[in-house]
């Protein structure tokens, strides 16, 4: 027999500590009653769900009701505790759970009711799953008794979401729904975050049962994560150094830690590169000099050369996607591997690992700092100068910019960087869709703080801006939350404007209106010979602008600009960020033409990457 | 591919079984047989998966089923130090006269025959499915009607058990 573990061929002991599956396992967690009075009192099904939502520290929660969940919205309706956003699409919900919950650190709640109440939630589901946003999804479900029966807005959604929660569960024992939600809060925030599906039948919700908030949390099969192991911060510790070519490559594991204050101490120390993916934006403020931006496909050539001459990648929460290594066969072909993560499935998952490192990084980063500065004081730091020319000849000779449009319209590029010069980035969360204006966003918005950009990476959600900045504004009420948006993205989701405006929820949207699909537009422009296949939405300059954003914002209670100039750039967001009682919809209008550079094209090796189009760096000019 | 045989301690829990398959093939791994049934817990539902896969996926799915919230524990069953078994029935055409030869055959692979009707027999065997494929070529010149086959079931040899600490676990719990 041999426990199938980390590495073959190691001692199984010695892999249990590593990566933990369910050899070490969490034991019962102890947990507080936040209301010890409600313990034993009888109440229905439906009110033992509020109870046990405000038992877990829930405050907001986004949802619209329906059929199988209206015996939970009577009780919901009294709730001292909870605010409730009455969405208009459940996608929102979801979103805006996804959103409150990055923007603020807390599980994010959202409340559906079954069937297409619930499978309106997949998306966000799916997108919570791939960036590890911690989230609790409430969905009614049909009476016990009709359950398989194909009753009326039935549908098997435990069934449908189990391949995108990290868990989920169907309660038709209205006994057990405390220590369900309790379970479904506990599983989404520790350990590597996800969303977590409670199903609960209406027959539950009517029924009449006797509270109980669980002392504990008892999950033998689950967890939690573990401290990382001595040995491997050693030798991680020793690689960093003695590497003449460090490059940290951090990802959105250090955000969703809160383990930034540690990456900027392992940065300082270290001396090395320093690579922020899509979902990690903000983990090290842009400004830090050993910054090197975005790698990726379009990441800064620096970042992205940097990990390809490499001879060390420190992987902080970060997960090797193939939009970060292109050609996996040829990603950071000189580079030693440290992959540090909660989660030891990511370990060895895309990329071969040296040295594996499993642990929470708030934990890695507190172990890690000195036993590097253990090893300086044994070998002295190592000689980086060299390094350093190199990286900062790239960063100079293959700066982030844009060349001007031709057609006299916008440039995209230069609206979002305007958008992030204006406002203050201590005092601004942006959010983003999918797309041209997403990458645009990542490129050339400075970010100082961790939790400040949010958008969907993973799943790569079109619609995810709007409902996203109002969970956001909701969770974080004393920051301005800038929604930047694709003209497509918005009118897969901009009914949650409606939201915002009678909840009085401020956000503000930047839409960059280029009147196409302008990332496939793109593709096509440079793989599909200019064929531009349905991806013309004439919401633009000189087309019948359909709809007109202007005119939808004013119809949905929102303040609408128009901007169609580089000239009025300035001024708009100025004027913009002077209404704060009603969300404003900018629409930005820019020219189509504009394209998202540097480029690594899909399948291709990170060392093709183009700067311009049919511009690319002379790697040997290094050697 | 090389043969892996798993054996997947979960809760016994609604839907864990198809949480586990589930994982499989969203995974892109192929499931060669799948077996559950109680063990001496209640409380505890063994999986027994046989998986063509290589090394180093077996280890990545090894670490996503380690995910799933009621997997309590993951075993690989080495071929040289389990016994591992499959059950197979068969029904077979076998009238007086045929019925002598086919009766040989089961005698020759300690079968059993256990469904008898003037024209056919039911036969019972356990084995490896190397036994099992044997006995299926043997009957072949006959006239086979039917087949049905278990998934392996797998322990290991010797004293020790796997379900011990996991008990241990659930108990605590």
């Amino acid at each position: 027999m041999a426990q199938v573990q980390a590495k073959p061929g190691v001692p199984a002991a010695r892999i249990a500590r590593q990566a933990p599956g369910a050899s070490t396992l969490a034991r019962p967690t102890p947990q507080s009653n936040p209301d010890p009075a409600l313990n034993g009192v009888q109440m229905t099904g439906a009110e033992a769900i509020i109870r046990a939502l405000e038992c877990a520290g829930a405050t907001d929660v986004f949802g619209i009701p329906g059929g199988a969940i209206l015996p939970t919205y009577d009780p919901l309706m009294d709730s001292q505790k909870l605010r409730h956003i009455l969405v208009r699409h459940e996608q929102g919900a979801g979103h805006a759970a996804q959103g409150y919950a990055h923007a603020t650190g807390k599980v994010g709640v959202c409340i559906a009711t079954s069937g297409p109440g619930a499978t309106n939630l997949v998306t966000p589901i799916a997108d919570a799953n791939m960036d590890s946003i911690p989230m609790v999804a409430i969905t009614g479900q049909v009476g016990a008794a009709m359950i398989g029966t194909d009753a009326f807005q039935e549908a098997d959604i435990v069934g449908i979401t189990a391949p995108i929660t990290k868990h989920n569960v169907l309660v038709t024992d209205p006994a057990e729904i405390p220590r369900a939600i309790a379970e479904a809060f506990y599983i989404a925030s520790h350990g590597r975050p996800g969303p977590v599906l409670v199903d609960i039948a209406k027959s539950a919700q009517q029924a009449t049962t006797t509270f109980q908030w669980p002392g504990r949390i008892e999950l033998p099969g689950f967890n939690a994560g573990a401290r990382p192991h001595q040995k491997t911060i050693q030798e991680a510790a020793r690689l960093l150094a003695t590497a003449r070519r460090p490059v940290l490559y951090v990802g959105g594991g250090v955000i969703r830690s809160g383990a930034s204050a540690g990456l900027r101490k392992l940065v300082d120390l270290s001396g090395a590169a320093v690579v922020t993916t899509l979902m990690a934006r903000g983990a090290l403020p842009d400004s830090h000099p050993q910054h090197l931006g975005m790698p990726g496909m379009h990441g800064t050539v620096a970042a992205v050369a940097s990990m390809q001459k490499a001879d060390l990648v420190v992987s902080l929460g970060a997960r090797f996607d193939d939009r970060v290594t292109g050609a996996l066969n040829s990603f950071a072909p000189h580079a030693t591997i440290v992959h540090a993560d909660i989660d030891p499935a990511e370990i060895g998952k895309n990329r071969a690992v040296d040295v594996p490192i499993v642990g929470d990084l708030k934990d890695v980063f507190e172990a890690l700092v000195p036993a590097l500065a253990a090893e300086h004081e044994r070998h002295g730091k190592p000689d980086l100068e060299a390094w350093w020319a190199q990286l900062d000849d790239w960063r100079t000779t293959f700066a982030l910019g844009y060349t001007p449009t031709q057609d006299k319209l916008s440039s995209p590029q230069h609206v979002i960087q305007r958008l992030g010069e204006l406002n203050d980035p201590d005092r601004t969360i942006y959010t983003a869709g999918v797309g041209q204006h997403q990458m645009w966003a990542s490129q050339f918005i400075k970010y100082e703080h961790p939790n400040t950009w949010i958008n969907s990476g993973g799943l790569g959600t079109m619609g995810f801006s709007v409902p996203g900045a109002m969970g956001a504004q909701v969770g974080v009420p004393d920051k301005q939350v800038w929604a930047i948006d694709g003209d497509g993205c918005f009118q897969m989701t901009n009914q949650e404007l409606v939201t915002c405006a009678i909840n009085e929820i401020p956000i503000k949207v930047a839409i960059i209106n280029n009147s196409s699909l302008g990332m496939v537009r793109q593709w096509q422009t440079l793989f599909y010979e200019g064929r531009y296949s349905n991806t013309d939405l004439h919401t633009g300059h000189g087309t019948r602008r359909v709809p007109d954003f202007v005119k939808l914002a004013d119809a949905m209670g929102c303040v609408g600009l128009r901007c169609e100039s580089d000239a009025d750039v300035d001024a708009t967001i100025k004027r913009a960020n002077e209404i704060d009682d009603q969300p404003v919809v900018v629409d930005f209008t820019v020219s189509r033409d504009a394209m998202v550079w540097p480029m690594v094209a899909a399948g291709k090796s990170n060392d093709e990457i183009q700067y311009a189009k049919g511009i690319a760096p002379e790697w040997d000019r290094e050697d | 591919m090389t043969k892996h045989t798993l054996s997947v301690l979960v809760e016994n829990k609604p839907g864990v079984l198809a949480r586990v398959a589930g994982l499989f093939s969203r995974r892109a791994f192929n499931i060669h047989s799948l077996a559950v049934g109680q063990t001496e817990h209640p409380e505890i539902s063994r999986i027994t998966v046989v998986v063509d896969v290589e090394d180093l996926p077996l280890e990545q799915v090894t670490k996503q089923l380690n995910k799933l919230v009621h997997v309590l524990k993951i075993v690989e069953l080495e071929h040289g130090r389990s016994v591992q078994r499959d059950l197979l029935l068969v029904k077979v055409r076998a009238d007086a006269r045929q019925r002598t030869d086919v009766l040989q055959i089961v005698d020759l692979f300690r079968a059993h025959v256990v469904d008898v009707s003037t024209d056919s027999v039911v036969i019972e065997a356990v084995g490896t499915p190397d036994k099992l494929e044997a006995l299926l070529a043997a009957l072949a010149p006959h006239d086979v009607r039917e087949i049905v086959q278990s998934g392996t079931v797998a322990i290991g040899r010797g004293a020790r058990s796997i379900t011990e600490r996991a008990l241990d676990r659930v108990a605590t719990a």
